[in-house]
């Protein structure tokens, strides 16, 4: 196979490596505007996380983002890439370097797939071989047939075309992504869909992303951190996606992620992660695939919708062989909330222990 | 160019012509004379269509490289749109008998007035096509295009220009087909092309092969030039074609 010769050939970690992204004191006002559109933003966002930008609109989370890859000026501040300055670049070539996905795609009606996703390696003057196999590579990583090399974006669906907008993308293996509202015009299904799909990426290409959104449980799902934005860019909470539901900066964050920011917390937990109660003796009669029955890979958010259709009785979770580990029961998913909102605030400039996937 | 149109052909037959050549078609002045149409292709009707062909091609060619940059510049520059829109739609709308008589003065009767003439009319039609082309180019491939890092003149010539494609051709197949019916009449400065044999047609009174072949070769042509520009535009526009349901 042509893969084979080239320099992405070896799976996963041939990867370049991501980039640490630091946003310096940045701040946008465009001309005859007394109010900046971005005030004073500073934040870094760890090589391999995806940081969300989200906010109401006027927020200025695409204006943010869209300064980063100097596609709108910056007007005092710094953005360093990989320790770079993006001010001392020719804002094209660094285009390049940089993946950009937007929420209308914007694939070239006149290209094929393949054409659309060799794009900037094209832009990078890359040999045709090397072209060539690295098309193929990417369909393979987005789960496209090799037939749709061939097609026109006409000829996709919603779902297929973001997949080669990310595709085309990631063609020239970027340090760093800017995805703004990449699925928001695609059906709620699909969109979970194209999110699941989005995270296995993330698994395997571990880029550094900035992912603007307005949606914050789009945010929550995919962010390692989560930048909100209030009116006028100024930056009201930059923390895990756990902190900021736990631990709101200020009323303007607790309303923004709303009022079952409880809820969207048991949606982060796995049931597993819970204590359990022994079912030894305790429950004799409980079979293993009654219908209080849950795997232990459940989100506690799901496993307490069962609980309450299911009369507030404990249920039997299960592993994945169907074995069962214990009871999990209403009292242990309090002692959770009680037990995370006790915990103190952490610090929001240092980076997690460990990553939430 | 001394002679006037008038006495443009003497290869025409003159009426009634009962010379030894001519059938009883002709003679009883029949409606259609094969017989006549192949002994004047050679020396009367060939001539006229190829020069009708170069001169029409010549007109849009010149046309289309003068739009082309009209229209780029007002693609660039929005504000060049108004006045190059109010000079070529004036243009577009001087009748083309007083356009070539205010041409004769400082042109001359030979092919200058007559493709500055046919020119003059395909500005309007094809600068509009070619910068609406280039307008409707969606704004996201535009972005898209941009964030890949594309330089201006590389989202022109990779982006821009293609999508642009399916409007400027349409442009073209109006601008070819009005520059060929046009081209008829420009035997009144300058004796050449297929209005040669229409002008000597219409003084040869119930003879109608003439006016018929002559005539029937301009709509002719300017249908293979309209069906020539479909090919074109299908075999470079394969994604204009393709759609799904």
């Amino acid at each position: 196979m042509k893969i084979a010769d080239t320099a992405h050939s070896e799976g996963p970690s041939a990867f370049a490596q991501a980039a640490q992204l630091e946003l310096r004191n940045v701040s946008k006002r465009y001309p005859g505007q007394r109010e900046p559109a971005i005030r004073d933003l500073s934040l870094t966002v760890a090589a391999g996380d995806v940081c969300v930008l989200v906010g109401p609109s006027g927020s200025g989370k695409t204006t943010a983002m869209r300064l980063i890859n100097r596609m709108i000026p910056i007007t005092s501040g710094d953005i360093l890439l990989g320790g770079r300055s993006v001010l001392e670049r020719e804002p094209r070539h660094l285009r390049r370097e940089i993946g950009y996905v937007i929420q209308q795609v914007g694939l070239f009606p006149h290209q094929t797939v393949g054409e659309n996703i060799a794009t900037v390696p094209r832009l990078l003057g890359w040999p045709k071989d090397r072209i060539a196999a690295r098309v193929q590579e990417l369909l393979e990583l987005i789960g496209l047939d090799q037939e749709m090399t061939r097609r026109y974006p006409a000829q996709l669906s919603g779902g297929q075309r973001q997949r080669v907008g990310v595709a085309r993308a990631l063609a020239a293996d970027p340090p760093l992504m800017l995805m703004d509202e990449p699925f928001g015009a695609i059906d709620p299904i699909n969109r979970a869909r194209l999110q699941d799909e989005f995270l296995r990426l993330q698994e395997k290409v571990k880029k550094t992303v900035v992912f603007v959104t307005h949606d914050i449980d789009e945010a929550i799902k995919m962010g390692d951190r989560i930048a909100i934005l209030r009116e006028g860019g100024v930056l009201a909470q930059y923390d895990t996606p756990r902190e900021i539901l736990t631990h709101p900066a200020d009323e303007f964050v607790a309303e923004f992620v709303g009022a079952d920011r409880g809820l969207k917390r048991l949606a982060l937990t796995k049931v597993a992660e819970l204590k359990l109660t022994e079912p030894n003796g305790l429950r004799p009669d409980l079979r293993a695939d009654g219908a209080r029955r849950v795997s232990a890979e459940t989100s506690v958010r799901d496993a307490l919708s069962l609980m309450l259709t299911e009369g507030g009785e404990p249920l039997t979770v299960v592993d994945g062989d169907g074995r069962v580990e214990g009871l999990l029961t209403l009292g242990a998913i309090e002692q959770l909330l009680s037990d995370e909102a006790a915990e103190p605030a952490e610090d929001a400039a240092e980076p997690r222990p460990e990553g939430r996937r | 160019m001394t002679l006037g149109p008038l006495a443009a052909s003497a290869a025409g037959p003159v009426i009634p012509n009962f010379a030894a050549q001519s059938s009883s078609c002709e003679i009883h002045n029949r409606l259609f004379c094969a017989g006549w149409v192949s002994r004047n292709w050679g020396p009367v009707l060939w001539p006229a269509l190829r020069q009708h062909i170069v001169l029409a091609l010549v007109a849009v060619a010149i046309g289309f490289v003068i739009s082309m940059a009209l229209g780029l510049a007002a693609h660039r520059y929005g504000w060049l749109e108004r006045p190059t829109l109010l000079v070529t739609t004036t243009l577009y709308t001087i009748p083309a008998l007083a356009l070539f008589k205010l041409l004769v003065a400082p042109v001359g009767l030979n092919v200058f007035t007559a493709e500055i003439a046919l020119v003059s009319y395909t500005l309007l039609i094809l600068f509009r096509n070619i910068l609406a082309g280039l307008r409707a180019v969606p704004a996201e491939v535009l972005d898209a295009a941009e964030g890949a890092g594309m330089s201006r003149t590389q989202t022109l010539l990779r982006v821009e220009l293609p999508l642009a494609l399916p409007a400027i051709v349409a442009g073209l197949r109006i601008a070819i087909v009005t520059i060929i019916a046009l081209a008829t009449i420009v035997y009144v400065v300058y004796n050449r092309g297929l209005g040669v044999p229409i002008h000597t047609a219409l003084g040869e009174g119930p003879f109608k092969t003439e006016l018929i072949v002559a005539g029937g070769l301009a709509i002719a042509l300017a249908l293979v030039a309209d069906g020539l520009l479909v090919i074109a535009q299908r075999l470079l526009t394969p994604w204009a074609r393709t759609r799904t349901g």
